[in-house]
């Protein structure tokens, strides 16, 4: 039996022994009653035999499928070795947001997806964004700080819009270089969609304001309540205000309604409204705070990716009788991550796949009674390979008094239209060069979901290394000029 | 913190004017944009559309009606403390242009959002007829104000206390009948704006609005503020808070008002309790 030695003594035969260790939960019928984090992270015990399952690859393969590339066969022997400290430093060379990244990302498509552990029969891969999330758990937990080096000043000063995932990274990245960063956010509080998009139940709104707060430590400036494109604008930035550069990272931007009848019917809200006044203005503490939120008894929520499992999880949690992910696909094409539906079905969220909304319901005083939907059924596969859902003509009424729209965002205009030069694609979103994030504007970068249209927390990261990276070599080749 | 530098109770003490130091807003704002407001860490985000924008003394104005718990909570606060958080300048600002003779109507806490219009207006060499209507004269509001920025000025009580006894939409035919009318501004509650833009219908000239649904982020993240405009999905934090008369589903928005009725109840009864 593995357990009756301690991690780094074992031989690498028995290693290969050891099982996937499982990532403690809170029981499905207590979480869903609070808003407390799911997920209770691995012991230190736990977290040595995870890491000793790792086999050391020569040439590791999650290195290449992170985004970020942290070294990790390096930080996972640290874990097994018990170098708890060298174990952070060396994921904090690539990554300024470690306790996010190990809960948010989707490992099961980067790293963990080509881990060599996991190809073998009856086998699972290395829990690495489990041992992602142990290692930077422990150092906030035992007060460890980055003690990455900062260079000394150069006197450049850069500006980032949003303080999301890309400008927490740029602005950290940079702020090491020496450069003099400043984050202008549009909200009144820094985190961008880790603050108001993931629930505390995913993302503890702790760990995003102790994220923060190491960049502060880096010398990193947040001024909040700063809408660029109406408060200040980019040219005010680069000419008046002394910036050297500019990074645009301000998100996703607008929901995306369905364009159905009844869709403004009282009862009826996007999952960025719902979910931002329950996790920025902590409508779940109404009345103690003061937003309020309306608590469904029967909820439906439209769209299947992460947020709307987000948005049934939260439903749950603020006590509706009944929570029900109303999509027009099915459940193995849904764009979630597949641990967010097993945790929402665990928590007693319920399915209806193949079903398309055709139009919201309301009774004489312009509440959502319910929605009529079409029963769909799978097609042709499109250029993608992804069979077409398409209408049966049978018709199906779903009771409801709250409906969550979670069918995706577009493009927010109100940056780029008050900023001249900036060229956009045909959606809106702005054009960047995919590996530096330059724009068509002179001395401006992007990145995140403003390019992409919408993606994860870490390729918003990735696109955040890359455009520092790139701002960096020009500010160094202008001092040369 | 933003702070408040000059507080004035007006009509009766329910209505209350803050003017509040914002140097970064009262650079930018023009008239007809709004600013979103929160009073503490666990307060609610408020968008009021500015009254007085003062960019020398790097102030802005708000005049709000005592209404829920928040606007109860906004009026404990006193000269020298402040909000926590104010941001803006948000939405479109008003299009203002010379066009001859302009109407604009007020009511209520309406009429504070629209003295800078209509300032703007006069300013812009247009003949300005404003008309403001009340419940009585003690609820009447900025009356000397608009007097400055008015070519004539016009008012009219429920009660007939002062002017005219009886609704700004009689005044306001009376005008349209009788003149030649360019384009008719007005801002009050929902209902007033409902019949004032049903009545100029008739009268085919344009008019302008300034809506306030509930919203939360003012930048279009959210969708909350969303209204319906000729049968399209518009947000009034980004599109507009402006916007044509004739267009805007007000039965909508009435409706889109009273969304958190119930809640609203529980909170100021918490309140209550509390003070209790």
């Amino acid at each position: 039996m593995y357990r009756e030695q301690e991690a780094k003594y074992l031989t690498k035969k028995e290693r290969r022994g050891i099982p996937r260790q499982p990532m403690p939960e809170q029981a499905p019928t207590i979480r869903n009653k609070d808003f407390s984090e799911v997920t209770v992270g691995y012991s230190i015990t736990d977290a040595q035999y995870e890491a000793a399952r790792c086999i050391q690859c020569k040439d590791p393969a999650c290195v290449k499928g992170c985004p970020v590339g942290i070294d990790i066969p390096s930080f996972l022997e640290m874990i097994v070795e018990g170098n708890l400290n060298g174990s952070i430093n060396k994921v904090w060379e690539r990554t300024a947001l470690p306790a996010v990244c190990g809960r948010v990302c989707p490992q099961e498509i980067q790293c963990e997806v080509v881990c060599v552990v996991g190809k073998k029969k009856d086998s699972e891969p290395v829990g690495i964004g489990n041992l992602e999330m142990f290692i930077s758990d422990w150092a906030r937990e035992s007060g460890v700080k980055n003690q990455v080096e900062v260079a000394p000043p150069t006197g450049k000063k850069i500006a980032v819009v949003g303080s999301g995932p890309a400008g927490i990274t740029v602005a950290g990245d940079l702020a090491v270089k020496g450069h003099q960063v400043t984050i202008y956010e549009a909200l009144h509080k820094p985190g961008g969609v880790l603050l108001y998009g993931i629930p505390e139940f995913r993302l503890s709104k702790s760990i995003v304001d102790y994220e923060i707060e190491q960049l502060q430590e880096l010398g990193v400036e947040i001024v909040c309540n700063t809408v660029v494109g109406r408060t200040i604008d980019v040219d005010e930035l680069l000419d008046e205000m002394g910036y050297d550069a500019v990074f645009i990272g301000v998100g996703a931007g607008l929901p995306t309604f369905l364009g159905i009848p009844g869709e403004d019917l009282n009862g009826v809200f996007s999952a960025n409204e719902y979910l931002t006044r329950a996790n920025l203005m902590k409508a779940y503490e109404f009345p103690k705070y003061d937003t309020p939120i309306i608590v469904g008894r029967n909820v439906a929520i439209l769209g299947a990716g992460n947020v709307a499992m987000d948005a049934a999880r939260t439903a749950v949690r603020l006590g509706a009788k009944k929570v029900t992910i109303v999509y027009r696909r099915t459940k193995e094409q849904s764009p979630s991550r597949h641990i967010e539906i097993h945790h929402a079905g665990e928590e007693g969220v319920k399915f209806e796949f193949l079903t398309s909304p055709l139009e919201f319901i309301g009774d004489a005083n312009g509440k959502l009674v319910g929605i009529n939907c079409e029963v769909m059924e799978l097609g042709e596969a499109d250029e993608g390979g992804r069979q077409r859902p398409i209408p049966t003509g049978e018709h199906k009424y779903l009771d409801c008094d709250l409906a969550i729209i979670a069918i995706g965002t577009h493009a927010n205009p109100l940056l780029t239209n008050t900023t001249d030069g900036l060229q956009l694609n045909k959606w809106g979103n702005i054009e960047a060069d995919k590996a530096t994030g330059k724009t068509t504007k002179e001395r401006v970068w992007a990145g995140g979901d403003i390019t992409l249209g919408q993606a994860t927390v870490i390729l918003a990261m990735g696109m955040g290394r890359d455009a520092a990276n790139s701002i960096d070599s020009y500010l160094n080749a202008e001092e040369e000029w | 913190m933003f702070k408040i530098v000059n507080r004035e109770m007006m009509a009766h003490g329910t209505i209350i004017l803050n003017e509040i130091e914002a140097p970064q807003i009262a650079k930018k704002a023009k008239p007809g944009q709004f600013v979103i407001l929160i009073a503490n860490e666990r307060g609610e985000r408020i968008p009021l559309t500015m009254a007085n924008v003062d960019k020398e003394r790097g102030t802005i104005t708000i005049i709000y009606m005592i209404i829920g718990a928040t606007t109860k909570l906004f009026a404990t606060l006193k000269v020298g403390e402040g909000y926590r958080d104010v941001v803006g300048p948000l939405g479109q600002p008003t299009h203002i242009e010379k066009k001859g003779t302009i109407v604009c109507v007020g009511g209520g806490t309406g009429i504070a959002v629209l003295h800078p219009i209509t300032r703007g207006m006069y300013e812009a060499d247009n003949r300005v007829i404003s008309i403001l209507g009340a419940r009585n004269k003690d609820f009447l509001i900025m009356e000397e104000e608009m007097q400055k920025v008015s070519t004539e000025l016009r008012i009219c009580t429920d009660d007939g206390s002062k002017g005219r006894h009886g609704f700004v939409t009689d005044e306001l035919r009376e005008v349209l009948e009788t003149q030649d009318v360019a384009e008719v501004v007005a801002i009050g509650p929902v209902p007033m704006m409902k019949f004032v833009s049903l009545l100029t219908k008739e009268f085919n000239v344009p008019t302008t609005v300034s809506l306030n649904p509930i919203m939360i982020d003012g930048t279009g993240m959210c969708g909350g503020c969303r209204v319906t405009i000729g049968g399209e999905t518009k947000f009034a934090c980004v599109d507009g808070p402006e916007f044509d008369g004739h267009k805007v589903d007000f039965d909508g928005l009435m409706r889109r008002l009273q969304a958190y009725r119930l809640e609203e109840d529980k909170a100021s009864c918490e309140c209550t309790l509390e003070a209790e």
